[in-house]
């Protein structure tokens, strides 16, 4: 669904996007995980057409962007560093005018569509006031209303849960899942690992503007080969596995082997108590921490000698 | 898109508070001459104010030729500054574009805006001097043209008409040039003063013996040129020079706009 090879943009000396080569596929809920400033606005940007790269080719729904621009974008739905909306008309309004805007989306049924999307995205109820009085989760709710308004097929969304509460960020969580269920791909861009590890069946990790890790997310966090033990007795517990530990962080032990039960066999033989026992998984902050050497790109560390 | 634009245009608040406010002064002005009874010699204060007294149907266009060289302009040079660089402000310009809107689209559809604004204050402007010209100082059957001769009142009907249109196409180059300027800045006011700057500099120079050779080119060289529609005959000669003028700004400023817009990255 989009395929990016080599994509680099510069804004003078800048280097903010270097040679990328993203892969997102159909069906997938793509995770594109990057600090501040790494670049995931900038490649988001291009990605629609926006921003114009320096160098390298971009393929949204097969087809080269951003010469196909005409073909391909009222097939994509977008929500890009927050919503933008006229503020002296209602969120319904602005629907209207932003679908009148474009080509496709024909007249009779707009109504019946904006009323759907509102729906969708929780603004039902929504009455005719202006949206300079609406708050910022009502204004992002808006701006994923417009971004679904043409039912597209991928959807690209930058940060689509900011000023969200914890219950909006659900509901959209299940919304997104829902599309998703319906054949909707999604690529969405967020700083917010659990969301990522929530929703995403893909990942890729953006560090100063290098794409340094893509992979389906349950491969990343898959199964080590080895087990994790939580005992109060632990020092006795590594003096007993000597040899097969490979870790031991306070009361938690990394051992080597999957055989979880021959393992706690073992252990309560000895009269080692066992709080806890299972399969060694690696978080996605862990990966992404490994993989992205320089975890804050807006951190600006005064370089000494 | 042009339909979009003009809606949201027709939408803004700001769109008739700014009409309304280009009619108070030439309202006042009428109200004072009304009550004083003192008109400007002939010759004397903006062209028409001196005959409205004997005759109030060409009130509309003393009420025109006072807000033409600076209330219109500063009008024009707000919407127009306004129109991309606002949207850029707003946060809609990039929705606009991945709706898609195509960026010439947009351009095109924005100075179609502009011109349908100029066009509405300028008719408003018109209709309402008329209706208070009519009332304050009544109307006479005949009138007399800059030339001494008489016209009749649908004459004079047709040629308000005209120099409704030809005043509208003036504005353009002004218009041209805001909106050269928004596609160039994120931020209307930049693009609105920058727009005004020009105009400034054009009025001055005109008024500026040294820059004689530079005159023909000024944006506003012929924009009291209207007057000449009530010469008997008409005179064209600048008129249609002033026409021309505009025409080689716009297509100038709206090619550099175009330019400039459909190579940028929207970073706003």
């Amino acid at each position: 669904m989009i395929h990016t090879t080599g994509l680099t943009k510069s804004f003078g000396q800048i280097l903010a996007v270097d040679g990328i080569d993203l892969d997102v596929r159909e069906g997938d809920i793509y995770g594109f995980l990057g600090a501040n400033g790494s670049g995931k606005t900038t490649t988001v940007r291009m990605l629609l057409g926006l921003v114009l790269a320096s160098s390298g080719e971009i393929e949204v729904l097969e087809q080269r962007m951003p010469k196909r621009a005409k073909v391909v974008l009222p097939r994509v739905g977008a929500l890009v560093e927050g919503p933008g909306a006229y503020p002296h008309l209602s969120g319904r309004r602005n629907l209207a005018l932003f679908d009148a805007a474009g080509v496709g989306g024909t007249r009779s049924s707009r109504g019946s569509r904006i009323d759907a999307v509102l729906e969708q995205v929780g603004l039902g109820g929504v009455d005719k006031r202006p949206v300079k009085a609406y708050s910022l989760g009502m204004r992002q709710r808006l701006g994923l209303a417009s971004a679904l308004l043409r039912k597209p097929e991928l959807l690209i969304l930058d940060e689509p849960t900011n000023g969200l509460d914890p219950q909006g960020i659900r509901e959209i969580r299940d919304l997104l899942l829902a599309l998703h269920a319906e054949g909707t791909t999604v690529f969405l861009s967020s700083h917010l690992l659990a969301e990522v590890e929530q929703l995403c069946t893909r990942v890729g990790v953006l560090d100063r503007g290098r794409l340094v890790l893509q992979d389906r997310l349950d491969t990343l966090t898959a199964p080590t080969g080895n087990s994790v033990v939580r005992t109060p007795d632990a020092d006795r517990a590594h003096a007993l596995l000597d040899g097969r530990v490979l870790n031991k962080d306070g009361d938690r032990l990394t051992v080597t082997g999957t055989d979880a039960s021959t393992l706690n066999a073992l252990l309560v033989r000895e009269g080692i108590r066992v709080s806890e026992l299972g399969p060694d998984r690696r978080t996605l902050e862990q990966v992404v921490l490994e993989a992205a050497t320089n975890s804050g790109s807006d951190r600006m560390p005064a370089v000494s000698g | 898109m042009i339909a979009v634009e003009i809606t949201k245009m027709l939408r803004r608040p700001r769109t008739w508070v700014t009409i309304v406010m280009l009619n108070a002064l030439p309202t006042l002005i009428a109200i004072l001459l009304a009550l004083t009874d003192i008109g400007p010699r002939p010759g004397e204060g903006p062209v028409f104010l001196s005959s409205v007294l004997s005759n109030g149907t060409l009130f509309p266009l003393a009420a025109l030729a006072v807000i033409l060289p600076l209330f219109l302009p500063v009008a024009v040079a707000v919407i127009a500054g306004d129109s991309v660089a606002g949207e850029a402000q707003s946060g809609t310009l990039r929705y606009l574009l991945v709706r898609p809107v195509g960026r010439t689209r947009l351009l095109v559809a924005k100075l179609a805006a502009i011109f349908v604004f100029v066009l509405l204050a300028v008719v408003v402007v018109a209709g309402v001097a008329y209706v208070v010209g009519t009332n304050l100082f009544g109307a006479a059957p005949v009138a007399s043209s800059v030339s001494g001769t008489t016209l009749t009142n649908s004459q004079i009907a047709v040629r308000t008409a005209l120099a409704i249109g030809y005043i509208t196409l003036s504005m353009l180059g002004v218009a041209a040039m805001a909106l050269f300027l928004s596609t160039l800045t994120d931020s209307p006011l930049a693009a609105t003063l920058g727009a005004l700057a020009f105009l400034i500099a054009s009025s001055l120079l005109f008024t500026l013996d040294a820059a004689d050779a530079l005159s023909p080119y000024l944006p506003t060289r012929y924009w009291l040129a209207f007057a000449d529609l009530f010469r008997d005959p008409i005179e064209w000669r600048d008129i249609t020079r002033g026409i021309a003028l505009q025409g080689v700004y716009v297509g100038v400023l709206l090619s550099a706009a175009w330019a400039n817009f459909t190579t940028k990255d929207i970073t706003s």
